[in-house]
């Protein structure tokens, strides 16, 4: 039963008959896991923290710096130095002290990623590198835990949502990283700071539609837009039958780390 | 041939059909190393880069790897 502060708090999401009194608390009783309290992170995180979204889990083991303040809109200049993961506990905390925010200040890796997404209903990939958007992918499809898949480059963005068994999962589209020695050194990064807030959100929709069960989730296509242009463009993604994780004779049984994955800087520097 | 790429239309002079190799350089695609290619609706090989060619009519998504939204090395 919903108390009369939260009908009053939840009243423009309990007038759409997509949701309702029944669907604002199944959105309570929702669980997502948001992995990287970053650019990606940050949007979803303020979002579902305010749509009441009952637990949120934030995974990430960095610390505020003032190059995040750009974009990573959950962090403020005081936050310096602090935990993202604290940070946006208490941002999140603040908007909405009727959920519940579980933090794990840690990175994910092979060793550690299952005990984190179980018992969670939806993940969001907010990462910003390759062995944890595999490892990610990977886990949550071995785990049979939906997913959104974000990536950001640039002026770009591409994001997709992955129901395990049922849709074409991240190593449909890109078997394997691409080669670490393809692409030289780290250079200096880029990002125009709104372009995450656009995809994060996108992530966070397809977690609120999820736990509502409404409408049609991102699966089976890739969205992929393009700030610059202003362009919003959909490929059809079939599951891969020679996917190495959910093809008919997969190669990957188990978890490990893509230890060989290019950064997102080598990436940058194209 | 004409050609759909990215959803555009696309003309190839001169020419009836071309392998996807042979596509990625025509069309002076940077990092194919990078890039997944889409033909029909099916994701290829890499390995058959070479070997599975496009002809006139054809659909191809050239799909790119994307990094996340921290941007520091």
């Amino acid at each position: 039963m919903l108390t009369d502060e939260q009908i009053e708090r939840y009243q423009r999401h309990i007038a759409l008959k997509e949701v309702g009194g029944k669907g604002q608390q199944k959105l309570l009783n929702g669980r997502v896991l948001i992995i990287g309290a970053g650019g990606l992170g940050a949007p979803a995180a303020l979002y579902l923290a305010a749509a009441g979204v009952g637990t949120i889990g934030l995974v990430d083991g960095d610390s505020v710096d003032l190059t995040n303040l750009q974009r990573q809109v959950i962090h403020f200049t005081p936050d310096i130095g602090k935990a993202k993961v604290v940070s946006a506990r208490e941002k999140m905390a603040a908007i909405n002290p009727g959920i519940k925010v579980n933090t794990y200040q840690e990175w994910v890796h092979a060793d550690n990623i299952m005990g984190i997404i179980r018992g969670y209903d939806f993940v969001i990939d907010g990462t910003d590198n390759f062995a944890a958007k595999f490892l990610i992918n990977d886990a949550c499809v071995l785990a049979g835990i939906p997913y959104s898949h974000a990536g950001i480059l640039r002026f770009d963005g591409q994001t997709i949502t992955v129901r395990p068994g049922q849709s074409a999962c991240y190593r449909c589209i890109f078997p394997s990283p691409p080669p670490k020695d393809a692409i030289p050194t780290c250079s200096q990064a880029g990002v125009i700071g709104v372009l995450p807030g656009v995809l994060g959100l996108i992530q966070a929709t397809e977690a609120i539609k999820f736990l509502l069960g409404k409408g049609e989730l991102l699966t089976g296509r890739m969205l992929i837009y393009n700030a610059l242009q202003m362009s919003f463009d959909v490929v059809q993604i079939k599951k891969n039958p020679k996917c190495p994780l959910c093809g008919e004779t997969p190669s990957i049984k188990e978890l490990k780390d893509e230890v060989d994955a290019v950064t997102i800087c080598d990436l940058e520097k194209r | 041939m004409n050609l759909t790429v990215n959803g555009k239309k696309t003309v190839i002079a001169d020419k009836e059909s071309l392998s996807i190799s042979g596509l990625l350089g025509e069309l002076d695609v940077s990092d194919p190393l990078y890039v997944t290619v889409e033909l029909n609706g099916d994701i290829l090989e890499r390995i058959n880069f070479d070997n599975i060619v496009v002809r006139d009519g054809d659909e191809i998504e050239f799909l790119y790897f994307m990094g996340g939204g921290r941007g520091q090395c």
